[in-house]
């Protein structure tokens, strides 16, 4: 039997269920990105330590020219090595029947015998290579489901230059490549770049590496610092051709995967404070007026005897029951996200063996905690006040509310203001702090819309400088070893390619005072039209003769270098010439980091000749498929990469995530705005419903009426509007500012698109809001309130 | 001016009225027939339950009667749209509560000017309060005024629109004697100077001596139509 405390308690609830729904929905947003994004970073983090535990995956890794597999017993002797594999890695060209776009391949050896001591492939169908056997593989699973491929099918490899028919015996993942991206690619591109595990044996005889390997994992001892391996072997791999080794955090794959991990502990910090930030003015809105509407009541209880506290107590209990009521909706939708955004994770991104979506009882523990914090946080003063209302005081209505004429009045123009407007703005500027929380809660709604819209809008943009501004070629081509550049000519003669621009790159070590960065340096033609460099406004800039132009990241956050600066280049290539270029000019770029010079300033340094190590071409139209035939043919081009396709595979890719991130963002703004909107004008039409109806019984319209409480809702939510676009731009520049890093750094823009997006969930909720109130106000009781005493 | 009696203001015909409370049927209304004429200050008198509130807000427009008919002049107001009770309110009724009902967030001149606004021929907000008595306390809010001149702020602003009909109910309830009387005085002096049919309602037999007509309501029933050969004046008035 409940006792009667309880009973008017649940029938509080019950007649405030329009509110109470409303905050539980606001309290639900928080609470389901908190779950959302702290389930799928509890279960990406737990799956990848497994994956990577199990299979192996190394610590160290690095790559060289050449080196006989002797020098890998001098390297397992290096102090903190634990186990080591050598290994030999080919990129090639791939051919699948029936596509004929271009596609690059990464061939990888595993053992013969036994299994791989390090980065140990996990099989999902078919089985792995046979020991010694010469024609077999395992596909990365990303791009056998891409073409469809099962074991027993059959793909053709061209392995330096020589074409090789293989059979597919399995399709596997591998903690080196749970993120899979051509080298030099800036999208991941499933059909178009593919891993394959071949023998070791195999795939020596055909890449002509017997005897010999081309890259080496290591596993360190515990509590060894990789830097000191690193060093040691750097030094040893030096005359091999090596071009510097690499820890576990910039493997690319896991270094990708830790970025993605950070944007989720931000999306589960920002949004839910903001969510339950408003929770908690929504709350104190409704306690407050309660409270001031059961004074009677609570004088009467008190004068029955309950003391303070159980009467404080009963309105934190409701308090609470709301609280519970979001968290328990925003645990089950965050649930339903979480397990969404895992399994675009694993479609589009990352690829494991498994992943264990898996809500950890902490995080709902967590999220009760927070959520319920939140609410009483936001009650403690009304609750405060009910408990120290005395009994007497109570019994007597409240002393009547004070208004005064506003400042617009003051400074003269009242005459433009009709009785209605006065009592408009009157209303507003009698508690403007609440008129503020109002106008914050409500413009908070515009602001996360924008943020959920706004990662397409970047996306947009980053492809359109990267592809329409910087690197406007339809096609990239490397060789196999710098070329001369009279391939150039050969290239321009082929039937279709209107325009050819060579280009050398060559792996480099860059140095400034105590700062050094591992990229390309590319040489690029100064007066290009395809591949250019762009200034900070992103119009296209010459790169000058002699020196050398850097990203504006590389330059500033990672160097620490200015124009005019001496920037150190240690050639990772032939001579590993160690060289001093001046810094000319920076450049701006979104995805990734590069250095530029003029090729022919490059070739000068590197003492050549006018050697190229690849080309950019622009082809006639239509024209595409023959080109790719004619330079498929040619032994020495190693890859190509086409730009509108791979465009177009990014867009299939991301097309899944932005779709989820639109959906989640416009449920949890329009639950915001909503939210507020509709608490706002229910406070508002509780509070004022006895002065509405004395106007209604003196001959005014519903019309009339609904325009001074309306008139109010608008007045906020106009002031919202701009409000939330401003909040809309700050919060996307915290994420630009937490997501900048070598990676991709994310551009501060906001489309037009966006900011009416913004104002238009700000709008919908609104007028969602205001016909509530409009019917409700239609059911006004004229009589009743005529005969109460507020 | 005295009651002249010409052609009726109002005039019921069997009004009934059933509402429904809960599980249970009530009879506010149980056959009423009546004429009120213009000029007049009538008193409806009756204990609570006996429909004098109901009747008068059927005359006001604010309720439709379950049965019978209501005639303002030749407006038959039983079956008339929701909109065209707001119309009949706006443009001829003048209420005044128990509770006052003034808008707190306007001051005497402007909750006055509020209703003004919208009224096809309105006196000047300044006049209905100075025949109040309130000239002087023009731009004050509600919460810096006594309860009687916050009732009498409500008399300005029922009058202010020069209605034809001037709805009271219980305007004294909530005021003691004194200011009662000061209240009635602004009511009285409101029928006499501007013709206004007024209709008042109150459980206090006291007051009935300054009516011209003094109706008694029973059990949603008129028990008695009494004219008041000389009708007093309020300031004669106590109880």
């Amino acid at each position: 039997m409940l006792r009667a405390l309880d009973l008017k308690l649940l029938r509080d609830l019950w007649h405030l269920r329009g509110q109470v729904l409303a905050i539980a929905a606001v309290i639900m947003g928080g609470v389901a990105t908190l779950v959302m994004s702290l389930s799928t970073y509890d279960s990406l983090v737990d799956t990848r330590d497994r994956f990577y535990s199990e299979y192996r995956f190394a610590d160290v890794f690095a790559n060289l020219k050449r080196a006989p597999e002797s020098l890998a017993e001098r390297l397992r002797a290096l102090p903190g090595v634990e186990r080591l594999e050598t290994r030999v890695m080919a990129g090639v060209k791939l051919e699948v029947e029936g596509f004929s776009d271009p596609i690059t391949g990464l061939l990888l050896s595993v053992p013969d015998a036994g299994e791989p001591r390090l980065n140990a492939v996990h099989l999902k169908r078919g089985r792995m290579v046979q020991p010694y056997s010469s024609d077999e593989a395992v596909l990365s699973d990303t791009f056998a489901d891409a073409h469809g491929f099962q074991p027993g099918d059959r793909l053709a490899a061209i392995i330096q230059g020589k074409r090789k028919v293989l059979t597919v015996v399995g399709v596997a993942v591998s903690p080196e490549y749970v993120y899979q991206i051509a080298p030099g690619a800036i999208f991941p591109d499933f059909k178009r770049y593919g891993v394959l595990w071949m023998g070791r044996n195999a795939l020596a005889a055909a890449y002509d590496m017997e005897g010999a390997f081309n890259n080496v994992a290591l596993k360190l001892s515990l509590g060894v610092q990789p830097q000191d391996v690193i060093d040691r072997l750097d030094a040893l791999l030096a005359s091999y051709g090596g071009t510097g080794a690499y820890a576990r955090e910039d493997q690319f794959s896991n270094r990708f995967l830790s970025e993605e991990l950070n944007q989720l502990r931000t999306t589960a910090t920002v949004f839910p404070a903001i969510f339950l930030g408003v929770a908690a003015f929504l709350l104190n809105v409704v306690l407050s007026r309660m409270i001031s509407l059961q004074r009677e009541q609570i004088a009467i209880l008190k004068a029955f005897g309950y003391p303070d506290a159980a009467v404080g107590w009963h309105y934190v209990k409701l308090v609470l029951l709301i609280a519970v009521l979001g968290v328990a909706a925003g645990t089950a939708l965050g649930t339903w996200f979480g397990q969404g955004l895992a399994h675009v994770y694993q479609e589009t991104t990352f690829r494991f063996p498994y992943l264990d979506y898996r809500l950890n009882p902490r995080i709902v523990l967590f999220a009760l905690l927070v959520g319920g914090a939140a609410a009483i946080s936001g009650t403690l003063f009304a609750v405060f006040r009910a408990t120290r209302l005395s009994p007497a005081q109570g019994m007597l209505p409240e002393t009547p509310t004070v208004y005064r004429a506003t400042v617009l009045e003051r400074i003269g123009l009242q005459r433009w203001l009709a009785a209605p407007s006065r009592m408009i703005l009157r209303h507003i500027e009698r508690r403007p702090v609440k008129a503020f929380f109002t106008v914050l809660g409500i413009a908070f709604a515009g602001a996360l819309m924008m943020v959920g819209n706004y990662q397409k809008d970047a996306i947009d943009f980053m492809v359109d400088v990267q592809f329409r501004q910087a690197a406007r070629e339809d096609l990239a081509l490397t060789f196999i070893d710098p070329t001369s550049g009279r391939v150039l000519h050969e290239l321009a003669a082929l039937p279709g390619v209107t325009h050819v621009e060579g280009f050398r790159d060559v792996p480099a070590i860059l140095r400034f005072q105590h700062h050094e960065y591992r990229a390309a340096v590319y040489g690029i033609q100064s007066d290009g039209a395809l591949h250019r460099s762009l200034d900070r406004r992103l119009e296209p800039v010459a790169v000058p003769p002699g020196g050398i132009v850097l990203t504006d990241h590389l330059a500033e956050r990672i160097l620490h270098v200015q124009p005019g600066d001496m920037l150190t280049v240690e050639v990772l290539e032939g001579e590993r010439r160690v060289l001093q270029v001046p810094v000319l000019g920076i450049t701006r770029q979104y995805l990734g980091v590069s250095a530029y010079m003029q090729q022919a300033s490059l070739n000068a340094l590197l003492r050549e000749g006018p050697v190229v190590s690849g080309a950019y071409l622009a082809i006639e139209s239509g024209m595409e498929q023959a080109v790719y035939e004619r330079l498929h043919e040619r032994p020495r081009v190693l890859g190509m990469v086409a730009n509108a396709s791979a465009i177009r595979s990014f867009y299939a890719t991301i097309g899944e995530f932005v779709l989820f991130y639109t959906m989640v963002s416009t449920l949890l703004a329009g639950a915001i705005g909503f939210g507020v909107v509709y608490n706002s004008a229910s406070i508002a039409l509780s509070e004022r419903s006895r002065e509405l109806a004395s106007l209604r019984v003196l001959g005014f319209t519903q019309g009339e009426i609904a325009y001074i409480l309306l008139g109010e809702l608008a007045v906020l939510t106009l002031a919202a509007i701009p409000l939330g676009m401003l909040l809309g731009v700050g919060l996307v520049g915290i994420l630009v500012l937490s997501f900048t890093n070598d990676l991709y750094r994310l551009p501060l823009l906001l489309t037009p698109q966006n900011y009416a997006l913004g104002a238009s969930v700000v709008i919908v909720s609104a007028l969602l809001s205001g016909w509530i109130i409009w019917r409700k106000l239609g059911r006004l009781d004229l009589v009743a309130v005529l005969k109460t005493r507020e | 001016m005295s009651a002249t009696i010409i052609d009726p203001v109002f005039v019921a015909r069997g009004l009934t009225k059933t509402y429904r409370m809960g599980e249970v049927e009530v009879q506010a209304l149980r056959g009423i027939d009546l004429e009120l004429h213009r000029g007049e200050l009538v008193v409806l008198l009756g204990p609570s339950g006996s429909g004098k509130s109901t009747l008068l807000n059927i005359l006001g427009g604010l309720d439709t009667p379950s049965g019978g008919e209501v005639f303002y002049l030749d407006h038959k107001l039983t079956g008339a749209t929701e909109a065209e009770l707001t119309r009949f309110r706006r443009d001829h009724v003048g209420f005044v509560f128990q509770f006052y009902n003034l808008i707190p967030s306007l001051t005497a001149r402007e909750n006055v000017a509020a209703v003004t606004e919208i009224a096809p021929a309105p006196m000047k907000p300044e006049e209905a309060l100075r025949l109040v008595g309130l000239g002087e306390r023009l731009d004050h809010f509600p919460a810096q005024l006594s309860g009687g001149e916050q009732q009498r702020v409500a008399i300005a602003r029922a009058i202010a629109k020069n209605p034809a009909v001037l709805l009271c109910d219980e305007p004294t309830g909530a005021l003691d004697s004194a200011t009662g009387v000061v209240v009635l005085e602004a009511l009285e002096k409101v029928n006499r100077e501007m013709g206004t049919l007024t209709v008042l309602i109150t459980h206090n037999v006291g007051i009935a001596d300054m009516a011209d007509r003094v109706i008694r309501l029973s059990d949603g029933q008129i028990v008695e139509i009494r004219a008041n050969p000389a009708r007093k004046q309020a300031r004669e008035l106590s109880w």
